[in-house]
């Protein structure tokens, strides 16, 4: 085996911006003073006319972003999620939202893998806060491949998205010739009996590696990749949970609102049975290292183990 | 204090700044060192604070609107005696009390929590406004960055404070020409900002952010504003102190290496020789 490969998502971000913006002359890519971090600075320089710099007013970005897709073009809207879907919540919701415009929203820095700047940089609500809007698309890919498709269906897809990529470098997992990515469809990583544990983002790649420890363990635990929380996949999620009777979520966000949550809706009307949500329980981040903090959180693969096996 | 003795806090609060991000690995130097005078000047001559009661009822407060300075607040901080310099190193790491960015719930000497930029200036008001319901005497500094005015939110509080006449607040923006992208007005120009707030209904100072007689006669003239708040706009040069920081967006948030760790401090040291062997 060869080694892991590891990228973080808002670089396959970027990347795939500058391939969209050869195929479409009406990609446009809106930043607000985050052009490096955000990874659209490779944009930036590949199509220097098509990039517009907002500076630091995340607000009015989002405004012009509307404006601009009501004349033709795809907008892509980049800042920290913190920012892109905390700040924004509103003109996201009443701007974009309301009269579903074909605005993406390009989201970096989610989730306590920001490190180092701490909590108030460190978005743990926005998937909650973007599935609320009626219309929204919310993908949170797992590695660079899905990024990347998530990307490309964004702008082949009218209406309004919100993509949430993190900081931190993340395996590539889906590097594999059977693998196709499809909007509101969840991808099967890996089969199981025993329980289903369902995971997005940063999270799918620990949840692979605690379902190889629990199977050391004897227990046989499948593992889905819900990179679209919404629509969501309301088939596979009931397939897995009838299959094992015993559902486990992980996501690098507040369990309040977010991809458990909306598995948890799912369950709760058509096929109650008991779901242990893993994730940040109400509480703000806090500086550190990536990886010390999945660490802290417990949500790296040991962490993940842990919680599982003291539930079963 | 004597200008000598502001210059000589100034440095070393440079050198704690260059030391945190150092340790760090992490964080934001450029608009940490440019505002380091103004952070000394205030903390020790300016503001009725007292670091062993921290949070004194009747204490002046500081807003750090831009927040992602925080090692320039920090290094002050440590240096006026609220907690050890040592503690510096701690700077962004796990379970340290100097997260990445103020937390008013772990830091002593911090008045508000911040980091994300454009929302300091309306809490600066909120506590100036305080005083005002309450009659207390205290005063209520902020400062925010040249591109941190690019947010509209900014001017919201602007033009409250303007328009109710919050006379005990001075706004102080650093006016380094910098922010992540480039300059700022290559970004999106707010320029001129002293018009601008002259609109508003401010008392606008202008003034070399790196001069002490500058800063003094500054707070002064704010201090004898009635009816008005104060903005103080002072020109900066990013990245004050250690040469090859300065003017350059590139030093906005990265840490020096070991070997640019040892540059700055020995320009610092140079610094503080230099001032200590001047005339008073
Ligand atoms: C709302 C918000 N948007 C974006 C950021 C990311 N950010 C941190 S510092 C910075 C640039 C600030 O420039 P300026 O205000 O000029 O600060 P200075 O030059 O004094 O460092 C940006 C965009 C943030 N912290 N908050
Ligand atoms: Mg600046």
């Amino acid at each position: 085996m060869g080694e892991v490969i590891k990228i973080a998502t808002r670089e396959s971000y970027g990347n795939a911006l500058v391939e969209l913006g050869q195929k479409n002359p009406n990609v446009v890519v809106l930043d607000a003073d985050l052009a490096g971090a955000t990874k659209t600075s490779t944009f930036k320089k590949a199509f220097p006319d098509r990039h517009i710099d907002c500076g630091i007013a995340e607000a009015n970005m989002t405004g012009i972003a509307a404006g601009i897709s009501t004349c033709g073009k795809i907008p892509f809207i980049s800042s920290f999620a913190m920012f892109a879907a905390g700040r924004n919540f509103e003109q996201v919701r009443n701007s974009i939202g309301y009269p579903h415009l074909n605005v993406k929203i390009g989201a970096t820095h989610a989730g306590i893998t920001v490190g180092e700047d701490g909590a108030s940089h460190q978005c743990l609500e926005d998937i909650a806060l973007m599935r609320t809007i009626p219309g929204m698309t919310v993908i949170v890919p797992s590695d660079d491949v899905e990024a990347k498709a998530a990307v490309m269906a964004a702008a082949e897809t009218d209406g309004p998205f919100y993509m949430r990529f993190g900081r931190a470098a993340v395996p590539v997992i889906n590097d594999n010739p059977d693998y196709k990515f499809e909007v509101g469809k969840a991808v099967v990583l890996k089969d199981g009996t025993d329980m289903v544990i369902f995971a997005c983002g940063v999270c799918v790649a620990e949840a692979l590696g605690a379902a190889e420890k629990l199977a050391a363990d004897g227990i046989n635990a499948a593992v889905v990749n819900i990179h679209t929380i919404k629509p969501i996949d309301k088939d596979t999620i009931l397939e897995f949970a009838k299959k094992t009777n015993r559902v486990f979520t992980v996501e690098e966000h507040s369990v309040i609102g977010g991809m458990g949550s909306a598995v948890c809706d799912v369950l709760a009307e058509e096929y109650p049975v008991k779901v242990t949500k893993i994730g940040v329980y109400d509480r703000f981040g806090k500086s550190g290292p990536a990886g010390a903090l999945m660490k802290e959180f417990q949500l790296d693969a040991e962490g993940i183990y842990n919680k599982i096996k003291a539930s079963v | 204090m004597t200008n000598k003795e502001l210059q000589l806090t100034a440095a070393n609060v440079r050198k704690g700044i260059v030391t945190a991000v150092h340790s760090a690995k992490s964080g934001h130097p450029g608009g940490s060192l440019s505002a380091a005078d103004m952070f000394t000047y205030l903390y020790f001559e300016e503001m009725n604070i007292d670091p062993k009661n921290p949070k004194d009822p009747g204490r002046d407060r500081f807003v750090l609107s831009k927040g992602h300075t925080a090692p320039g607040l920090y290094s002050t901080l440590a240096n006026r005696g609220y907690f050890p310099v040592e503690d510096l190193t701690t700077l962004r790491k796990l379970g340290s009390y100097l997260q990445g960015h103020p937390c008013m719930t772990e830091t002593p000497g911090v008045d508000m929590s911040t980091g994300s930029l454009g929302q300091g200036v309306s809490a600066a008001v909120g506590m100036a406004l305080a005083a005002k319901l309450n009659g207390d005497s205290y005063r209520v500094y902020a400062l925010t960055g040249d591109g941190e005015i690019q947010e509209g939110q900014i001017w919201e509080a602007f033009m409250f404070a303007g328009a109710k006449k919050i006379d005990n607040l001075t706004v102080i923006i650093d006016n380094n020409g910098l922010q992540i992208d480039g300059k700022i007005e290559d970004v999106c120009s707010p320029y001129p900002i002293d018009k601008k707030l002259e609109a508003f209904n401010f008392n606008v100072i202008c003034i070399d952010g790196h001069d002490f007689d500058q800063i003094r006669d500054a707070f002064a003239k704010a201090k004898e504003c009635k009816g008005m708040p104060t903005a103080i706009i002072m020109k900066t040069t990013k990245g004050k102190g250690v040469s090859y920081m300065e003017n350059q967006a590139g030093w906005h948030g990265k840490a020096p290496n070991d070997e640019e760790y040892e540059q700055a401090i020995k320009e610092l040291d140079e610094q503080i020789a230099k001032i200590n062997e001047a005339e008073v």
